[in-house]
């Protein structure tokens, strides 16, 4: 072996990592060669020094009981989700009463359906705002781009819509990107915009009816949403940006 | 159902806490952020433990901690939020270390602890997760959602730096002890 190759394989050697052949060539070539041998003690040695116990920082007791106690409380609000629950409650009084009534019913339905479907929809845009930031940012685009003439083309033929798509950077609304996304039961378009620190995500797909609706605005885990429909498409924006900047930024793409 | 999740989760995850505040201290080089990372890890991996299907619990709490430590360090202190490209780095020689120098003095753990710190936070973190938490390569590239290629050069840089490192901190104690000394002193030698 020589020592070009020990020297690459001399860390998996000290972790145990090689398999048993070249394990066995490294071991040889450190008893033939004096250089190899003096880089396999001082790394031998390195490692040493990173064994003393008062490197290791164990949590505390007051973190433990900490974790503990919110862990538990997060466990109980899981349990009993009191919002849905009364919205449920809501929608069934209101379903109860439009039956006794018998007027316009299947007219009426559907709005006072709406409030539960969207929150359905608000968890889900939650959790895959979420999901895009937490692997590091890794999978927050699929195209990684700020120039609209990029991102726009993209999307061709992964859905079957031509979402509009625009920079801000002008109003410090930075285009970052592009992502296919599943929401709602269908393939979704997604636009990451970037404000200093802050990731907005932008889910756009076709709304069923044609026509525009005001902007709702929500809040979720800390999270601000806002969501609308314009010119026949529906709109979703999520960030941990404060609500009034995500307004500013709603009311940019609703003017586009 | 809220129960039996409570049960599974602190059987299978909250014994690692110890791991999980290791790792957030060593990134985060702070004691109150760390208990807050290692706060909001926990809270996130309660919520997402329906998709925990493994064995491993310590891995899969330990990816989210780490997770949780990049978004926390994004949104807290951006200008230390940059990872050089690892090709980009210069290579440090270390033919010139004395082993036997570093062993004398392999003993002042204060150092090591500086070093280690200072190291920029990709070498740190696969370094930690392999000395002070004894995983195997597989499961660091696990962790970091690294190839293992990467895992292994990572590690070999990282130690490369720190060696270095040491062999700075040490060489400055040293000349610092120089006036004080006769000039005659054996250790002079080494350097």
């Amino acid at each position: 072996m020589s020592c070009q190759r020990a020297q690459e394989l001399i860390h998996g050697y000290v972790d145990g990592e090689l398999d048993p052949a070249n394990n066995l060539e490294v071991e040889r070539h450190i008893q033939e060669c004096n250089v190899c041998a003096s880089t396999y003690r001082s790394q031998t040695m390195l490692r040493l020094s990173l064994k003393d116990k008062s490197l290791y920082y164990p949590a505390s007791e007051k973190l433990k009981k900490r974790i503990q106690s919110s862990v538990r409380k997060e466990a109980k609000s899981e349990a009993s989700p009191r919002p849905a629950g009364w919205r449920w409650l809501t929608v069934g009084a209101s379903l109860a009463l439009i039956l006794l009534i018998g007027v316009g019913t299947w007219r009426i339905l559907p709005r006072v359906i709406r409030p539960s479907s969207d929150e359905l929809l608000a968890q889900e845009v939650v959790s895959n705002h979420v999901r895009s930031l937490l692997l590091g940012g890794s999978h927050l685009t699929d195209v990684l781009s700020s120039d609209q003439h990029t991102v726009k083309p993209w999307f061709d033929g992964k859905v079957d819509f031509a979402p509009q798509v625009k920079d801000f950077a002008g109003q410090d609304f930075r285009l970052y990107g592009g992502r296919l996304e599943y929401l709602n039961n269908r393939s979704v378009a997604t636009l990451i915009y970037q404000r200093r620190l802050h990731y907005i995500n932008l889910y756009i797909w076709p709304a069923e009816q044609s026509g525009s609706t005001g902007e709702i605005t929500l809040q979720r885990q800390g999270y601000n949403l806002i969501h609308w429909t314009s010119s026949g498409m529906n709109y979703w924006a999520i960030s941990d940006l404060n609500n009034v900047e995500l307004h500013e930024f709603a009311r940019l793409v609703q003017q586009q | 159902m809220q129960h039996e999740k409570l049960a599974s989760f602190e059987d299978a995850v909250l014994p690692h806490l110890d791991a999980a505040h290791n790792l957030a201290r060593w990134l985060t080089r702070n004691d109150s952020d760390a208990d807050d990372v290692v706060q909001e890890a926990y809270l996130r991996a309660f919520k997402f433990f329906g998709g925990f299907h493994g064995t491993d619990g310590r891995s899969w709490l330990l990816a989210i901690v780490r997770n949780t430590c990049y978004t926390w360090m994004q949104r807290n202190r951006s200008p230390q939020f940059s990872i050089p490209l690892d090709d980009e780095l210069e290579e440090i020689e270390s033919e010139d270390l004395d082993p036997e120098a570093l062993l004398q003095r392999s003993a002042d753990t204060q150092m090591v602890r500086r070093a280690l710190e200072e190291l920029p936070v990709e070498y740190r973190e696969v370094l930690v997760l392999r000395e002070l938490e004894e995983m195997s390569y597989k499961e660091i590239a696990g962790i970091t959602d690294l190839p293992l290629g990467t895992v292994m050069s990572r590690l070999a840089r990282g130690r490369k730096r720190l060696q270095e490192a040491l062999t700075n901190h040490m060489r400055a104690e040293v000349l610092s002890e120089l006036p004080k000394s006769t000039g005659t002193d054996s250790r002079l030698r080494r350097w």
